[in-house]
């Protein structure tokens, strides 16, 4: 139930006020409103209620790790996660959708909600990285070899961020890329490789992380001029302003870049 | 579909009155339900900077390459739908209608699994792909002929099953006079059968070609992007989504008005001349 969409979020939230609303005391069995918190909670405060966090596509898997240790960290709370491409979850808290919390996967994206957001960190980056087919057809060493129109490669269009960052890696290192194809996002562009139809992607370095054995990973010192900033910020209109700190404080802990370093994030 | 036009009989039916109330709000509910939203798109469009965003050449592009490949994929269906359906209809196949249903599922399949099914087949490491590349060093995705392929694919089905109906629905005495005049069957199928059929298939090719046209999913998923070579109108339409909605409406209204303009023109000059030659 803990990630249920927004509907169920939206519900909480309704059942929650009406609780509140109705005051018809604060110890409701498994979901304790403010007043009975303070002597009612375990060992950890006044962390408690509902916490919705929108975040980038991207951090899909480490950020439900997360919930799971917050979870356990604050009995008291239910973690709501809705993940999408970042620039529409910026969109939704700028049309004011109920947020405590919101992580996007570039600086850019951070910035189309800079009003509705206090402080955001930077807290962990993504670079490219060359995959290819497990066993390396074509013989792939390094990003000079997508000048080779002989050999077929895939990149992201440069219509989405990856494919945007490709671009950029390809014009600091002064190379015409013969790509085959310019696939629709990160996912197919990876799964290109993964399948064997390409001799070699552009991908996140998370992503090349995520597929594990089945690709084999190449890095490049040109990665490093198109890196995507993860940024997390709490919501000025956070209806759970307590919990949605505690968030930011696992997120920006050691144990939390423990999770995005296992996932091929990079810390700041 | 149009059957068998054959006994066309004289309007003895009273034509008069009004069309039954419970036919007329269906009807026109079904009507409003399919155009409202495309007079939505029209109201939704940027009109003053249609022309700006339809005149540059990545969009004249994707266009061009659209038409030339949805017309390959219709003549391809033609030629290898039009027999498909004969031999369905008459050819007393064993298990006809399991073949018959093998025909249609591409209809329903998802077009992205149509897509991940020939790269299954003609992929690099396909079933046959493998042995392409192998022996001729032959590779389809990612090329213009894989963008044929996938359109045909996903748009044979609506020829060869309108072709399909309107054999099925033909009265067989034509063919049969035509057997014991002493014609083979080639020659009845060329010169009595494919006559008769004509409206249907011209119906079929039509449907096929606004198929082909708007082929997405197996297009992108088997033939890639790339601009000029794979890049269709609809994977043209979905990318400027990611960036601007409002140029990706422009571009949809562009595909509309000349999908609209080739069916009004095919179905008004071309399939009435081939009608009216029966």
């Amino acid at each position: 139930m803990r990630r249920g969409r927004r509907a169920g979020a939206v519900l909480a939230a309704v059942a929650t006020a009406v609780l509140l609303a109705s005051c018809s005391g604060g110890t409701a069995d498994d979901e304790p409103s403010e007043p009975a918190a303070s002597d009612a909670a375990g060992p950890t405060d006044d962390v408690t209620g509902d916490l919705t966090v929108f975040a980038a596509a991207s951090l899909q898997g480490v950020f439900e790790e997360l919930a799971t240790t917050f979870e356990e960290q604050h009995p008291g709370v239910t973690v709501t996660l809705n993940f999408a491409a970042s620039s529409a979850l910026a969109e939704q808290v700028n049309a004011g959708a109920p947020v405590d919390v919101l992580a996007t996967a570039s600086a850019s994206t951070m910035e189309q909600a800079a009003a509705e957001v206090v402080d955001p960190v930077e807290f962990a980056s993504n670079t490219l990285v060359i995959v290819t087919p497990s066993d390396n057809p074509g013989a792939v060493t390094g990003l000079a070899d997508f000048a080779d129109p002989d050999r077929t490669f895939a990149v992201c269009a440069v219509e989405v961020p990856c494919g945007a960052a490709a671009e950029k890696v390809f014009a600091a290192a002064g190379i015409t890329p013969a790509v085959d194809t310019f696939a629709e996002n990160v996912t197919a562009t990876l799964n290109l490789a993964v399948s064997g139809e390409v001799d070699a992607s552009l991908v996140y370095a998370t992503d090349a992380q995520g597929a594990g054995d089945t690709v084999t990973t190449i890095t490049f010192p040109e990665s490093s001029e198109a890196v995507n900033d993860n940024l997390i910020a709490a919501a000025a209109q956070a209806p759970n302003a307590s919990a949605a700190r505690a968030w930011l404080d696992l997120v920006l802990s050691d144990e939390g870049a423990a999770v995005l370093t296992a996932a091929g994030f990079d810390l700041p | 579909m149009t059957a068998a036009q054959g006994g066309r009989r004289p309007g003895q039916r009273a034509r008069s009155g009004r069309p039954p109330l419970v036919l007329l709000v269906p009807g026109l509910a079904a009507l409003i339900f399919l155009a409202l939203p495309l007079l939505a798109l029209l109201v939704r469009a940027p009109w003053s900077d249609l022309v700006e965003i339809v005149a540059t050449g990545p969009v004249a592009q994707a266009l061009w390459l659209s038409l030339r490949t949805a017309t390959t994929a219709t003549l391809v269906s033609l030629v290898l739908g039009v027999p498909l359906a004969w031999l369905l209809a008459r050819g007393r196949l064993p298990g006809g209608g399991v073949v018959r249903a093998l025909v249609t599922l591409p209809m329903v399949l998802p077009p992205v699994v149509g897509g991940v099914a020939l790269l299954s087949l003609l992929g690099r490491r396909g079933l046959l792909g493998e042995h392409l590349d192998a022996w001729f060093g032959i590779t389809i995705p990612f090329t213009t002929s894989a963008v044929v392929l996938a359109q045909t694919f996903v748009s044979l089905p609506f020829l060869v099953l309108s072709v399909d109906g309107a054999l099925r629905g033909l009265d067989r005495r034509y063919e049969d006079v035509s057997a014991t005049l002493g014609a083979s069957r080639w020659t009845t199928f060329r010169r009595v059968t494919l006559p008769m059929v004509a409206p249907a298939v011209g119906a079929g090719a039509v449907l096929c070609f606004a198929r082909a046209l708007g082929e997405f999913g197996a297009t992108i998923t088997f033939a890639g992007n790339f601009p000029g070579t794979t890049r269709t109108m609809p994977i043209a339409i979905y990318l400027a989504m990611e960036q601007s909605p409002q140029a990706a409406i422009a571009l949809s209204i562009v595909l509309v008005a000349i999908s609209a303009l080739v069916l009004i023109l095919l179905r008004s000059r071309w399939l009435t001349a081939l009608g009216s030659t029966t």
